[in-house]
């Protein structure tokens, strides 16, 4: 194995020019695909910790009415804050939500709205919720850049919010949007005014009630009440992890290109060789390789594309991908538009499990299409090898 | 006297199909060839000279007959022991020299001696030993393109005989060759078998080979026509 890996090395060397080609051609493949592969690793990473700073925290405890996806469950879903929970409330290890349907007229438009209510002085997410303490004779605002977007609402923009109370009754006030935050979790934004708990539960007469409760941590130990339902930080994750399969299987097409590209480069340098190495094969044969040998050495010669591919991607590749990891990729267009949680500028996250798992696909790839054309050689009569004919 | 003997061919037949039929290129081959010999396979093209050495040298095997090379019978060796055979008794040299085109001369002497993994100390002593013998150590770093014809086919010898084969096979090794090459590579091999007792097989039609052959084999449609020996006088061979 040796004496072939030298013999590749040096016939590759000599080869010169088509061999840079294909090896050129095949760094990229190694670079571009550990650059995807590595944008999707962060998207999924920042979109998970979005997630977790501005709306799901370290998991939560659903009242077991509240359906996020249907508005109507949120007549019915609060209840008072359960026994068990309490405690948590108390030392901020969870901090209660009350969410309820709403309407805002801003300049005469009628926009619904899931009217959330949170404690001023919560910590456990990014939300700058400590605004709300705002001194405002209306219901003071958050809302989000997106939500800004759509209603064309600005800080200090004052509207009338309608909303329901408990017993079904329409009551309005004039609220006043004291900060718009920026974030990049649609869910978290989109649709979604944030008022004090207190004011909310008030207004609706749900005094002590709450829809949902966020753990500061995810390992928190809680008994969940009867009533009310646990979602982990995983499964509320869930829709990332799927959105970013179903986002990879669509790049998986673009590698297959990227390396069928590659990989044609190197079949048709194999073919070529072994149609115009003839002689040389006959000649090994001459000196004492099997025919199985040299069937290995052109399998080796032809592997051995990738690993200078791979030093050649080390030596351009590692400076770029550090540099991506560094200044990240900001994308042309804007993300906030895109209805999922991706940041305009996505930092790729690259893993040892990344680049060994390319470096290995690219490796056996590349060893497959080196040995497929090289087969021919076991069948070649040396004697005619020897005198270069084509057989 | 069996210990002198390096070739033994028995009754050998080759037969190669073609079209519907076959085309028999040795009839009924019968030799022995013994240690040190400096013998020559002559005869016009399509005698079979090029078939005889290849079955010798163990790239082809026999339709009938044997063919004992250096005590291996070469028609019941499998593709490995073939090799082996090969790699350890048989060099080769070629009319159109067969050197690896990427590789320095150096590298190509040293391939033999790879491939029977020798230490690299003592490969780098056989290689320049070898280069020497050839008078081509000015040239170690040279590539083949580099070279003349004549240059090309030193290094060809140098890489045959740079392990000490028990037998070299040279198919018109002069047939690329001016004449003076010719004459200088001829003296160059003549040198060898002289000086190390390596036995040399040559196929050849030129003269110039053929006024050097100690022992000249006529071969003549697949048969054995003449087997002539040229007796050498003391001083002659000094």
């Amino acid at each position: 194995m040796r004496l072939a890996i030298k013999l590749a090395w040096r016939n590759l060397i000599g080869a010169g020019l088509r061999t840079w080609l294909n090896v050129i051609v095949l760094s990229f493949s190694f670079v571009i695909i550990i650059w995807m592969k590595g944008i999707m690793t962060g998207w999924d990473h920042q979109a998970k910790t979005d997630m977790t700073n501005w709306e799901i925290g370290g998991g939560q405890i659903w009242h077991a009415e509240y359906d996020p996806y249907d508005p109507m469950t949120l007549n019915d879903a609060h209840g008072p804050v359960p026994e068990a929970l309490a405690q948590g409330v108390e030392s901020g290890a969870l901090m209660p939500v009350l969410i309820v349907q709403g309407t805002i007229y801003p300049e005469g438009r009628m926009v619904p709205v899931a009217v959330r209510g949170v404690d001023p002085g919560q910590t456990i997410l990014q939300l700058p919720a400590h605004r709300l303490d705002t001194v405002t004779d209306a219901i003071p605002a958050l809302i989000g850049t997106q939500m800004a977007h759509t209603t064309r609402l600005k800080a200090g923009d004052r509207m009338i919010l309608r909303w329901r109370d408990i017993h079904g009754t329409f009551d309005a006030r004039e609220m006043e949007i004291v900060e718009i935050f920026s974030c990049t979790v649609p869910t978290a934004d989109a649709g979604q005014i944030y008022i004090p708990l207190e004011t909310l539960r008030e207004m609706t007469l749900l005094n002590g009630e709450t829809t949902l409760f966020t753990f500061r941590n995810e390992d928190t130990a809680v008994t969940v009440p009867e009533g009310w339902t646990l979602k982990t930080k995983k499964e509320l994750t869930r829709q990332v992890d799927e959105l970013i399969q179903t986002k990879s299987a669509g790049q998986s097409v673009l590698f297959g290109v990227l390396l069928l590209l590659a990989m044609l480069a190197i079949f048709d340098t194999q073919v070529l060789s072994i149609f115009r190495r003839q002689k040389e094969i006959g000649t090994y044969i001459a000196l004492g390789y099997t025919r199985g040998e040299v069937v290995g050495l052109f399998t080796v010669e032809g592997s051995m594309h990738a690993v200078m591919a791979a030093m050649l991607a080390t030596a351009y590749g590692l400076p770029f991908l550090l540099w991506q990891a560094k200044e990240g990729w900001t994308m042309p267009l804007d993300t906030s538009q895109f209805g999922m949680a991706i940041a305009q500028t996505l930092y790729p996250v690259y893993t040892v499990g990344l680049v060994i798992s390319t470096i290995l696909i690219v490796l056996m790839t590349t060893a497959i299409v080196s040995y497929w054309p090289s087969r021919r050689i076991a069948r070649m009569n040396p004697t005619e090898a020897l005198r270069g004919r084509l057989q | 006297m069996e210990n002198h003997v390096l070739i033994r061919i028995d009754g050998l037949v080759k037969r190669f199909p073609m079209g519907q039929g076959e085309f028999t290129a040795l009839r009924d081959i019968s030799l022995t060839i013994g240690r040190g010999e400096f013998t020559g396979l002559v005869g016009p093209s399509g005698s079979g000279k090029t078939t005889l050495l290849n079955i010798v040298g163990s790239l082809d095997v026999p339709t009938e007959g044997a063919v004992v090379v250096d005590g291996r019978s070469v028609g019941r060796l499998s593709t490995r022991e073939a090799a082996q055979l090969r790699k350890e008794r048989l060099g080769f040299i070629f009319q159109s020299y067969n050197l690896l085109a990427v590789h320095t001369v150096y590298e190509n002497v040293e391939f033999p001696l790879l491939l029977l993994k020798i230490p690299a100390e003592e490969r780098r002593r056989m290689v320049m030993d070898a280069l020497e013998w050839v008078g081509l150590v000015p040239k170690v770093k040279s590539k083949p393109p580099q070279l003349s014809g004549g240059e090309c086919q030193r290094v060809a010898i140098a890489r045959a005989m740079v392990k000490k084969p028990s037998l070299v096979l040279a198919d018109e090794p002069t047939a690329n060759l001016d004449a003076a090459n010719s004459h200088h590579i001829l003296q160059t091999m003549e040198k060898l078998n002289r000086e190390l007792g390596t036995t040399f097989l040559f196929a050849t039609h030129d003269d110039k080979v053929i006024s050097y052959l100690r022992r000249k084999i006529y071969l003549l449609d697949g048969r054995v026509d003449k087997d002539e020996i040229i007796v050498v006088s003391k001083t002659e061979s000094l």
